[in-house]
């Protein structure tokens, strides 16, 4: 079991440690993150009230769409000089790749809220959250799911000749009930957060989803990647 | 060391390999030889785990294939066409990755002393993406033996090196025949073949046609029987 997160942390440090080097994805995420808030802040007036109902929307748009950009270039890039096949002949399980792989874009995704959620709301004027401590657990269940269920998608799609038109097909009815239930939960902690029991229900639906994905992601993964 | 049993490979309708039998004893260099297309390419892949046999068995260390693939791929060294290397890394970072990646200790050191064997250490820490292919390949060979495998399967390694750079794979081959470990190597140059190798294997439509031995045979023996064998007709 050591062994699993000793190499899942190694792909993933390789990953970040590549990003930091070649600045190709997380630069990509960061920029499009702030042209969807850019655009959506001329499009709705910041100063109505109206407006602040559009913020859960955005926040999930911009973690999907820069999520997908990010996800896209994972098993790709492993793809120029056949660097996954090293990585598959190596003894590493391949389940502890794709938890690598899902550490490294969870690890930018969470970058990227930090820098696109602040930038939002700053943007949009608003200050008043519910509760900051619910609102980081629906966006880490959230984008944990979301990013789980993409990674190995990813990895699937790697194989296509047209994987970035795949994985968007694939992605978008697999996670629908999160990103639902996410923009639920979101909407109420932001703006209503006397109906709190309901965010609730809807993060114990995300976190169920979670979980029972993530595992069947870790036990089908080695089929997915076959040469 | 190796044994492969009624190794057959199908791909779509095509029969790739068509019941290879191959035994090859531990601290032997054998050269498998074969016109293009013979299935050479895939037996090594087959060898190395990374594609599955459609029938037959597969044994290495007395290890079957099947049940114990995890404990072979710790002894297989591998070096395909493609270099397995990270573009933007430095050789250093690459092979201290590969290092990780089987859990060796002290990996620095080593990948260290290996790139400076195989002649690159002004380059150590230099983007692999701005070296000749002739360099890759030198430092895809350091990366195929960062672990010390008892099982060495080259891929037609002497691609794209000057005489420099062939003369340091064949030492590097040679040091490791000496630590007993077992050479598998697919390859057109013959020189090469009868320079370093034991044993000959041609392989011919999926077919294993000829096992021979080249111990004080020349190159021009070799190029003789495989064109005998090969152009003459064998199948």
């Amino acid at each position: 079991m050591s062994g699993f997160f000793k190499n899942a942390f190694l792909i993933a440090k390789k990953d970040l440690y590549s990003e930091l080097r070649t600045r190709q994805v997380l630069g990509t995420m960061i920029i499009f993150s702030g042209l969807v808030i850019l655009v959506f802040s001329f499009a709705f007036d910041p100063a109505q009230n109206t407006t602040k109902a559009v913020i859960p929307g955005v926040i999930w748009v911009i973690i999907v769409f820069s999520g997908i950009l990010g996800l896209n270039r994972s098993f790709i890039s492993e793809q120029r000089n056949d660097t996954m096949q090293a990585l598959l002949i190596s003894p590493m399980d391949p389940s502890s790749i794709y938890f690598g792989k899902l550490l490294a874009n969870f690890t930018m995704i969470l970058i990227v809220e930090l820098v696109s959620v602040p930038f939002l709301f700053l943007l949009f004027d608003f200050h008043s959250i519910g509760s900051v401590g619910y609102f980081l657990l629906v966006l880490f269940l959230g984008s944990f799911g979301f990013i789980s269920i993409g990674t190995f998608l990813a990895a699937l799609a790697a194989n296509s000749k047209s994987s970035e038109m795949l994985l968007p097909l694939l992605l978008f009815p697999v996670t629908s009930p999160i990103l639902i239930g996410a923009v639920q939960a979101t909407k109420i902690i932001l703006s209503n957060i006397e109906k709190l029991p309901d965010a609730v229900a809807w993060m114990q639906l995300i976190g169920a989803y979670d979980v029972i994905f993530f595992v069947l992601c870790l036990i089908l993964v080695e089929y997915v990647m076959e040469v | 060391m190796i044994v492969a049993r009624k190794l057959t490979k199908q791909a779509d309708d095509k029969f790739i390999l068509r019941g290879i039998d191959l035994e090859i004893n531990k601290g032997e260099t054998v050269a498998i030889l074969g016109p293009n297309g013979a299935g050479k390419s895939t037996l090594l892949k087959v060898l190395a785990t990374l594609i599955k046999p459609t029938s037959g068995l597969v044994s290495i260390k007395g290890l079957e294939m099947k049940k114990s693939q995890h404990e072979i791929r710790k002894l297989l060294g591998y070096l395909p066409h493609s270099s397995f290397l990270y573009d933007h890394f430095t050789p250093l970072e690459n092979l201290v990755f590969y290092g990780a990646a089987y859990g060796m200790d002290h990996i620095e050191e080593k990948a260290v002393s290996l790139i400076s064997s195989v002649g690159l250490s002004f380059f150590l820490n230099e983007p692999v993406k701005n070296f000749s292919r002739g360099m890759v390949q030198r430092v895809a060979i350091a990366r195929a033996i960062i672990h010390d495998p008892e099982v060495l399967l080259l891929d037609e390694p002497h691609t794209g090196l000057d005489q420099g750079a062939a003369d340091t794979l064949n030492s590097v081959i040679l040091t490791m025949k000496e630590k007993g470990t077992t050479t598998l190597m697919v390859t057109h140059d013959f020189k090469q073949a009868a320079e370093i190798c034991e044993r000959a294997v041609v392989i011919k439509n999926g077919k294993l046609i000829a096992n021979f031995c080249l111990n004080g045979k020349d190159v021009n023996f070799l190029h003789s029987k495989y064109t005998e064998l090969v152009e003459g007709g064998a199948s």
